[in-house]
């Protein structure tokens, strides 16, 4: 093997592996969109502030000097209280007014939260303590960070977790029942509010997980940081069929391998017009995203 | 019937007459600069610069009148400064406007600006094209084509450097301006840029890895990276933990203290910017603006702070030299400013409207900018 190829194949494992750890942030994020939407067909855009916030909170307890395995699961109460609050006074209140004004009542919230963040806490990116005393290890050519691993663990760990919940637990199966017809469930007696409730925590709790990550990875946390990741989530999520748990996962990690491809690969400019072409295509052959059942519209 | 007609004909256009006119003794000024945003600490120090000037100017008046300044927050967004400028004309009435800070969105309020003939000063937006726009656009910074043959010439003659990379911030114009000049002139030295284009990315990226590892491959021993410091700091940090250690060369768009705490001590280290104003510089007049702006605002002024103050030191003489308060008169007196003593030097508005003065090359350091050396266009 020539030095050429031998680079070229060094590079593809260091875009891949750069394209995974962002594809788990977009897949932790995607999956708050996804349940929301699965269970009341709300898309909820103000999930990337969920996120923001997850971060901050997170930050101000590594601040405080507390541990990494103590913050994270902190931050993640955090911005799944701050969900739920949302919900209870925000979204519940008009879930039967029709999509559009949710759909718009959450782009309020959105906006809302960001430029509240913003007054309260000031528009400067804020660096991040290295908690972790991050550490490079090469492997060959290959460069891998102590943090990349911890974010492709945490999220690999956080899916199994929400795997068993949704699967094996009686929430987890109130939860499939509300989504799959919320009267009925509710004829059967489960309380839909508090289902509804508590999807809201587990999404957000984990998009405040990606925060807290993300925040250590790049060093920075700022009250707008949640707009982009939000966007690109929201498009991981319908990528992989919206509602789907698995496809969000999916469509995640197949939306961050493919902007480090196209990167590595080609001209950086044309990262997010690539992504988006892959969008098109996938959904002009697979309408309903990569592992979403085709549904008839109920009439 | 007739006259009750042209009493109320008389009335309308008296109204919006006695609308238009400034309340006596004041003379209103508009301020568009980005309070909130990426680049928010560049506006709210360029900002709190400008009170400190308004301060001391309006203790004496200018033609029996002070200065009123309507603020302005553009968001560090073309569209929303361009809705600012419109909404300072044709609500306020401003005579003046100053602003903003990033070159694009200058661009997006200057036009409007010119269309109604309202003079405006951009304290900071360094990009050739600003000026273009029109008789009533000027600057009171130096331009790109000055500041990106500085760094080029640094990097060549005195760092010695003769492979240079480029990552352009493709959202802005202020990068892609200063990739072009310096990309001529280093070449022109006898450099070579690698890569077969721009490494290019978007304000608000924050994952750098796979483009550097891209750079890495081509073993520049320079890197030009003309963009804003809330990207440059993330590059730089990335860059080092990437075991990059080549130095990182870029504008006055890195010259904010939040540099630092974004890229960590690490990769800090060992990089060099040009900027408008050094706090080290031994000049009295500038010693006793930091030493007055520190005690006011507990930091350290940084160059936006200096180009703020300046900014309406400059409109100031400009408005007590002008024969009226028409706006055609107040452009022809900023138009025509010479050999003005500011704290960023010597300022002089060509035919061009753009300002001939001193830059200044700044290492980074842990623990803030230090000066290098000074260079004269």
């Amino acid at each position: 093997m020539t030095e050429q190829t031998s680079y070229f194949f060094w590079d593809l494992g260091q875009y891949l592996l750069n394209g995974i750890a962002q594809g788990s942030i977009y897949a932790l994020v995607a999956l708050g969109y996804t349940m929301v939407y699965g269970i009341i067909r709300l898309i909820n855009f103000a999930h990337g502030e969920f996120y923001m916030v997850g971060a901050f909170v997170g930050l101000f307890l590594i601040q405080a000097h507390l541990p990494f395995l103590i913050a994270l699961p902190l931050a993640m109460l955090g911005s799944g209280l701050l969900a739920v609050m949302v919900e209870r006074l925000v979204y519940r209140p008009i879930r039967k007014a029709g999509k559009i004004q949710a759909l718009i009542t959450a782009l309020g919230v959105s906006l809302l939260l960001q430029y509240l963040g913003q007054n309260l806490l000031g528009a400067d990116p804020r660096p991040f303590p290295d908690a972790l005393e991050n550490k490079t290890y090469m492997f060959g050519e290959l460069m891998i960070s102590k943090i990349q691993i911890i974010i492709i663990l945490t999220t690999v760990i956080l899916m199994g977790a929400l795997r068993y919940l949704v699967m094996h637990t009686k929430i987890g199966k109130a939860m499939r029942a509300t989504s799959y017809n919320l009267e009925a469930a509710e004829l059967m007696g489960i309380d839909t509010n508090k289902v509804i409730s508590f999807t809201f925590f587990v999404g957000a709790a984990l998009a405040g997980a990606a925060g807290v990550l993300v925040g250590m990875y790049y060093n920075t946390v700022e009250p707008m940081m949640g707009l982009i990741p939000g966007l690109k989530a929201f498009v991981a999520a319908v990528l992989g069929g919206i509602g789907v748990i698995p496809g969000a996962v999916l469509g995640g990690l197949v939306l961050g391998v493919a902007e480090n491809l196209v990167i590595g690969f080609w001209v950086s400019t044309y990262r997010d017009a690539i992504a988006f072409a892959i969008l098109i295509i996938i959904l002009l052959i697979r309408p309903a995203g990569l592992l979403g059942r085709n549904t008839r519209e109920k009439v | 019937m007739k006259t009750c007609a042209s009493v109320l004909a008389l009335l309308c256009l008296a109204i919006p007459l006695s609308f238009a006119a400034a309340p006596k003794g004041e003379i209103k000024v508009g301020a568009v600069f980005p309070m909130t945003g990426p680049s928010a600490t560049f506006g709210q120090e360029s900002v709190n610069g400008m009170k400190m000037a308004l301060t001391s100017i309006n203790k004496k008046g200018i033609k029996g009148q002070s200065i009123k300044v309507i603020f302005e927050d553009d968001k560090g967004e073309p569209v929303e400064a361009a809705n600012a400028v419109r909404k300072l004309i044709t609500i306020d009435k401003v005579l003046t406007i100053l602003g903003s800070v990033a070159s694009s969105n200058t661009l997006a309020g200057a036009p409007i600006a010119q269309e109604a003939k309202i003079p405006l000063i951009t304290p900071a937006s360094t990009n050739e094209k600003v000026t273009m726009t029109g008789d009533y656009i000027s600057r009171t910074c130096f331009t790109d084509d000055f500041q990106g043959v500085v760094m080029a010439k640094f990097a060549f003659e005195t760092l010695k450097k003769t492979r240079a990379a480029i990552i352009v911030d493709n959202s802005s114009d202020y990068s892609k301006g200063l990739t072009k000049v310096f990309r001529e002139k280093f070449t022109s030295l006898g450099g070579t840029v690698v890569g077969s284009s721009d490494y290019a990315y978007q304000q608000k990226d924050t994952d750098f890895r796979s483009l550097l590892q891209k750079i890495k491959r081509e073993n520049p021993d320079v890197v030009w990276l003309p963009g804003y410091y809330t990207e440059a700091g993330l590059i730089l940090k990335q860059a080092r933990e990437m075991g990059i250690n080549i130095p990182f060369l870029g504008g006055d768009g890195w010259d904010s203290a939040t540099l630092q705490k974004l890229a960590g001590p690490e990769g800090i280290k060992g990089n060099y910017i040009s900027s408008h104003f050094s706090s080290e510089d031994k000049d009295p007049m500038v010693q006793s603006f930091v030493k007055e702006y520190t005690k006011l605002y507990k930091q350290a002024p940084g160059a936006m702070a200096a180009l703020g103050y300046d900014a309406v030191l400059v409109l100031a003489d400009a408005l007590t030299r002008s024969k009226s308060l028409s706006s055609e008169d107040i452009k022809q007196a900023i138009n025509s400013t010479t050999n003005f003593q500011g704290i960023t030097g010597n300022i002089t508005i060509d035919k061009n409207r753009n300002a001939q003065k001193s830059a200044v090359v700044l290492e980074t350091t842990a623990t803030g900018f230090v000066f290098k050396q000074k260079v004269s266009p």
